[in-house]
């Protein structure tokens, strides 16, 4: 187990009015692999995503980097412990200080960790950072808005190389961005990795793109992990219903297959996070419903017909594609 | 009460047997402190009763535009229409006076955005909003409209009609609010539907649902769909023909079969090539270097030479490739067109 470098223990984030975003998450990321997180909007995906950071703090559960919990760290402990484990966020527009320039921007954590860079190289620090991630040194005293949507993403994945962490949390690091660009991302991130060894949760709706990325999937459903396993597992051989639907649900680029792909279109929407469902909280959309599903919560474990862990009474593998 | 619908029909000039849609050569331009930035560039394509075209394109690529200029809902100042025909049944649209043109766009030709919250009345009930347009349009009581409202929002599968024509916008969720704003679309029977990225902000589930209802309308109704989107698996699903448009030009029109196929165009390759796809995981992503030009400053020649593997002198230069007839129902604006459908 030595390898793991994070580590979320029954994650629980609830917010006022009641809503549950996070409801019991189990997760382990191991050393210089990617694990992808997909689910529909309210999902708790991007709530996931900011517990796992230390950007909220959980209504209980722990989150485990190397060895400590972040969740009980305070001070100095805790900024130590953040160096390792640093975020990518979405919208490149709204994350990035419109007044700053991008050599502050990204020198930023060197302000905060003023003990990992001596002062006086600094610069040339940032400007290896623009460098790694394909932007131009020279171009430091610029502001983000003289750059495009896809350069800003890396002025942010820059920032976020900056201390040197071993683990990225990217919360939808290319939905903003248009497919020849995001393809650039994409391909910068797995370069990344290669090359220094990092560990990536990758947060998306998208999943084609998680696909592509990714080792292993959570697929999350109301707060909670419903399906989780090795990319071909849950995208060749998914057990849960939803998991099933929502693949079923991804339009394939390629004509011939129209019609001839297997549809699962489901009724209505995802309920209210503030008041899920009893037992299973896919029930109210999922074919396969029966009482024990309303009664009896399924737990997220191997059973007899789900060689990954899924949490369906009625797991069973559906090839999709 | 008059009948606004035979109005309509009575446009002078109007030619059952012509194309229901097309648009020829189409320019916008946009002026601005900053420049001229010219978003549509001789814009072309034609659209048949019954039939789905998918308008193709990034951020900024002036497909956008484009459906605004036919709608005429353009901002103007800045937007300005400075060359084309936008033609309705043999009719120039753009020729019309603005109480002829509002007619056409309410009974022949309606439009759906990708953010349905924004363009429904927040303040006004979906009900009042629904039947507003039966009580101005077809001259109905205020029983008549509603009872008309409840019958669309039963076409759209909204659960309990009835009961939810006095809720607001906001209560719906994101899936019920686009398939209200379909309704609304849909309520003077058009025989042209413009849909600008109707399902961009929703969910895949909920997406499959919105394409699904979409194309069942459609089929019910004979109507010609224009489907503006950025999504190349949406087209593959539901898609006749496709135009592909960059910098504010069409680049390449055939189709869907045969473009997915053998692109005939650089740009369209490339677009095909940089998408990850759930049913191939490949290695490394073709993606496009560099980035789609600035409106106001649109390179010499070919407008994605700059980006392109195939370009050599003659696309740096002034024309713009033609439009090249490269296969029966196919163009595309490349001179290296024989290469590209070669590799």
């Amino acid at each position: 187990m030595t390898d793991v470098v994070l580590e979320a223990r029954n994650l629980v984030k609830h917010f006022t009015g009641g809503i549950r975003a996070v409801d019991g998450v189990d997760l382990q990321l191991r050393r210089g692999e990617t694990l992808g997180v997909v689910g529909e909007s309210g999902c708790g995906k991007s709530t996931l995503a900011k517990l796992l950071v230390g950007l909220e703090k959980p209504t209980s559960g722990s989150v485990m980097v190397r060895g400590e919990d972040m969740t009980r760290l305070r001070g100095g402990g805790l900024r130590r412990a953040r160096r390792n484990i640093q975020m990518v966020l979405q919208d490149p527009y709204t994350s990035l200080n419109p007044r700053m320039t991008v050599g502050d921007i990204v020198g930023e954590p060197f302000e905060i960790h003023s003990d990992v860079v001596p002062r006086g190289k600094r610069q040339q620090a940032v400007q290896d950072l623009l460098d790694t991630v394909g932007l131009n040194p020279d171009h430091i005293n610029r502001y983000p808005h003289q750059f495009s949507g896809g350069q800003r993403q890396r002025i942010g994945i820059a920032r976020a190389l900056a201390l040197k962490p071993e683990i990225i949390v990217c919360d939808e690091p290319v939905s903003a961005l248009d497919v020849s660009i995001q393809a650039q991302v994409i391909n910068l991130l797995e370069r990344l990795q290669d090359d220094f060894g990092l560990s990536y949760i990758f947060i998306a709706h998208d999943l084609s793109v998680v696909r592509h990325i990714s080792d292993r999937v959570a697929v999350m459903y109301l707060g909670k992990i419903v399906e989780q396993g090795h990319d071909v597992a849950i995208y060749d051989q998914p057990t849960h219903p939803y998991t099933q639907a929502l693949l079923s649900a991804v339009p394939v680029p390629d004509p011939r297959l129209r019609g001839r792909r297997k549809q699962i279109v489901l009724e209505g929407d995802v309920p209210s996070p503030a008041d899920p469902p009893s037992g299973c909280r896919f029930r109210t959309r999922c074919w396969k419903a029966q009482h024990v599903c309303a009664e009896q919560e399924p737990v997220l474990q191997i059973r007899e017909r789900s060689p990954h862990p899924s949490a369906c009474h009625f797991a069973e593998i559906n090839r999709i594609h | 009460m008059t009948d606004i619908k035979a109005q309509v029909d009575v446009l002078p000039g109007i030619d059952p047997r012509a194309p229901l849609l097309q648009i020829n050569d189409l320019h916008v331009e946009f002026r601005t402190r900053d420049g001229v930035a010219k978003a549509v560039n001789g814009a072309s394509f034609w659209l048949n009763p019954g039939e789905t075209l998918a308008i193709l394109g990034e951020s900024g690529c002036g497909k956008s535009v484009t459906a605004q200029a036919i709608m005429g809902i353009l901002d103007s100042p800045p937007g300005h229409i400075t060359r084309g025909e936008v033609r309705y049944r043999g009719v120039d649209l753009l020729k019309l006076r603005e109480d002829e043109r509002r007619r056409v766009r309410a009974n022949k030709i309606a439009m759906i955005f990708q953010d349905a919250l924004s363009a429904l009345n927040p303040v006004y009930t979906v009900g009042f909003q629904l039947a507003e347009l039966f009580r101005t349009h077809r001259g109905m009581s205020r029983a008549d409209a509603k009872n008309r409202a409840v019958e669309l929002l039963d076409q759209v599968r909204i659960p309990a009609a009835r009961s939810r024509i006095g809720d607001y916008p906001h209560q719906f969720s994101g899936g019920m609010r686009q398939r209200v704003m379909i309704a609304m679309a849909l309520a003077l029977d058009p025989e042209v539907l413009i849909a600008d990225e109707p399902t961009t902000a929703l969910d895949v589930t909920v997406q499959a649902q919105i394409m699904g209802l979409l194309a069942e309308l459609q089929r019910q109704r004979n109507m010609g769909l224009i489907l503006i989107t950025h999504d190349m698996g949406v087209v593959a699903d539901v898609a006749d023909r496709i135009s592909v448009m960059y910098a504010g030009r069409v680049v390449e029109e055939a189709p869907v079969y045969d473009i997915y196929d053998k692109p005939g165009h650089p740009y369209t390759r490339a677009l095909l090539e940089s998408i990850p796809r759930l049913d191939l995981k490949g290695q490394q992503l073709t993606a496009i270097r560099g980035l789609p030009p600035a409106l106001t400053d649109i390179p010499q020649g070919c407008a994605f030479n700059p980006r392109c593997g195939y370009a050599k002198e003659p696309c740096r230069q002034d024309p713009a490739p033609p439009a090249y007839a490269i296969a029966p129902r196919r163009t595309a604006r490349c001179h290296f067109f024989r290469e590209v459908l070669g590799d």
